[in-house]
């Protein structure tokens, strides 16, 4: 086992102790970057110069006598989210060549905690997209199967990490964004209640449901990205200012005492044999290891996808609506100002990103509104009571992250069938819940080469992530299913 | 709910010029997703309010104090186009 494939605590243990530096971790990663980059292509912008000179500087802070929790941690950052003086494409053609002017808040808080920003990780454009297809600026390949997607639209940062390009990832998650790459490949993908982690600086797509997470190799590790991001933010007036619970240090051993809900609507059944079978078992270990399994019922949340593809698209056309051509990022002139945001636009966008546009603004739109957007707001509520009634049974919800592993390029063409990806992840989000997706098992999928990894999606009540990080600890530590299988990476080592 | 949609007149209120292709190729696919989103008509939503945020929201004040704020050079030097200290844009008024 190479150096650069040890967890996040560990390296950040190693580099507080003097045992490495942080420049030697970052020279290690860079080197391993170089060599695996062109067949895995996680990163848009890969940062040499800046990773090298943040090392340094954590070193001499370590040198100093500072106790950095994530010192000399290498950090993949999605690129949706700003760090003053790099390239911030947002995987669009309209960024392509934008330098974010200030660094955003999360970002901010990662490296003040001694992580090293390695480079912009890919992402599905305006992180609308369940594959990292829709990115316009890059592939980036499954490093477990190089032939399927990463998923998305964290896409970049869960191939970085599972690839060993960077320890910890950043990631954001509107619908899911965090939890399907995570269970794609082999990570941990966490995505915490609505509002305890800043979005000043992350790109806006969906306000009301944007949240940034970490996606790691380890419970622990993310839980150690998440104390150092989580917190009130005078610069973000909807993160929470209450205080956050420190996850790292409390992570459980069992999962007595705690009931964990099987959601009647979500039975593993649907999604075939094998899927079954993994996630009967998982829930039997949850069991093995002291929880009290209890039946819940989510009713509405089967119209969760429904309920989100219209309250995010109609949030996407309102804050993308800034992208004009006037202030930043391209611009096709015209003969007017109106021919110039029209063109502007029309070149700047992908596919993706326009008919989601295209649906918010109808959604919005002068005699749709009501039968739309407010419908959708209500179903919004209806699947929220859904969850705060269940929880009034359980401690915690068990249910699939996706409902397949991940799948090959150009497999999901049709717009809606890439919707039906996020089934499993969106009502956690349209509820603002924290949930998580931690490795469960491998399937090779039908027509598949090796097998691919499989995550089981926890969901906890709102503001509890400790409880929620702790038992998808004992749950890692009692099946350990990620360390079953290593990317396979040997072969395309340039 | 209705189940139609105009994208020419919708593609002229979001500000995007489309090809005839793309109107073509968004109006099935759009008109695709509507009949799916449809099925929210199946609930039964008379008697619940709408929810804009899920977290608790209050109002945010600060004390109306000058604090630093982004470099006005750093940031017009994103511009497309600058005229001095401003945005420089099509003309807008007539002469």
């Amino acid at each position: 086992m190479e150096y650069i494939e040890k967890s996040a605590a560990q390296i950040a243990h190693d580099v507080r102790t003097r045992v490495r530096s942080a420049a030697e971790v970052t020279d290690a990663t860079l080197a391993h970057v170089e060599s695996v980059e062109g067949a895995v292509g996680a990163y848009l912008t890969v940062l040499a110069d800046s990773a090298r000179a943040h090392a340094a500087r954590v070193d001499e802070r370590v040198r100093n006598g500072e106790k950095l929790a994530l010192a000399g941690v290498p950090v993949a950052v999605k690129d949706n989210m700003c760090l003053d003086g790099s390239r911030t494409t947002c995987g669009s053609k309209i960024l392509e060549r934008w330098i974010a002017p200030y660094t955003a808040t999360a970002v901010a808080r990662m490296l003040e905690a001694g992580a090293v920003p390695i480079g912009k990780a890919n992402c599905d454009e305006f992180a609308m997209g369940s594959s990292c297809e829709n990115s316009a600026l890059g592939v980036t390949r499954n490093p477990y199967d190089l032939t399927r997607v990463p998923g998305g639209s964290s896409g970049g940062s869960a191939a970085a990490v599972a690839a060993y390009e960077a320890a910890l990832g950043m990631g954001s998650d509107t619908g899911g964004s965090i939890r399907e790459p995570g269970a794609f490949c082999n990570l941990v993908g966490f995505k915490p209640t609505y509002g305890r982690i800043s979005r000043y600086g992350l790109i806006a797509f969906a306000s009301s449901l944007d949240q940034i997470g970490p996606l790691a190799r380890t419970v622990e590790d993310a839980a150690l990205a998440y104390d150092a991001m989580a917190g009130f933010d005078p610069m973000d007036a909807t993160t929470v200012d209450r205080p956050v619970e420190a996850a790292a240090g409390a992570l459980r051993e069992d999962l007595r005492g705690l009931r964990v809900g099987m959601v009647r609507e979500f039975d593993s059944a649907a999604l075939g044999a094998a899927l079954d079978a993994l996630y009967r078992a998982a829930y039997r270990d949850l069991e093995r290891l002291g929880a009290e399994l209890v039946e819940v019922s989510l009713p509405t949340a089967a119209y969760g996808v429904a309920t989100y593809y219209l309250i995010a698209p109609a949030e996407c056309s309102s804050n993308l609506a800034r992208f004009d051509g006037v202030r930043y990022g391209l611009r096709v002139e015209g003969d007017d100002v109106r021919s110039m945001y029209d063109r502007t636009r029309a070149a700047g966008f992908g596919p993706e990103v326009k008919r989601r546009i295209l649906i918010g603004t109808h959604a919005l739109s002068s005699g749709y509104y009501d039968a739309y957007y407010v419908r959708a707001q209500k179903a919004r509520t209806l699947i929220a009571g859904d969850f705060e009634r269940a929880f009034a049974q359980c401690d915690l919800i068990a249910c699939p992250a996706a409902s397949c592993p991940a799948f090959e390029f150009g497999a999901k063409s049709d717009p809606y069938s890439m919707y039906l990806m996020d089934y499993y992840t969106i009502p956690m989000a349209l509820a603002g819940l924290p949930a998580l997706s931690v490795p469960c098992g491998w399937t090779t999928p039908e027509g598949g080469r090796v097998p691919m990894p499989v995550g089981l999606q926890l969901c906890a009540p709102l503001f509890a992530e400790k409880l929620l990080l702790g038992a998808a600890r004992a749950y890692e530590a009692a099946t350990g299913h990620a360390l079953a299988r290593r990317p396979e990476l040997e072969s395309v080592r340039a | 709910m209705p189940d139609s949609i105009d994208i020419r007149y919708v593609a002229t209120l979001a500000r995007i010029a489309l090809t005839d292709d793309e109107v073509e190729v968004f109006g099935r696919q759009l008109g695709d997703l509507l009949g799916h989103v449809n099925a929210l008509a199946e609930l039964d939503t008379a008697s619940v309010s709408a929810t804009a945020q899920v977290i608790e929201s209050r109002n945010v004040l600060r004390e109306d104090r000058p604090a630093p704020c982004l470099d006005r050079e750093k940031v017009l030097a994103q511009a497309p186009q600058r005229q001095g200290a401003f945005f420089r844009v099509p003309r807008i008024i007539a002469e």
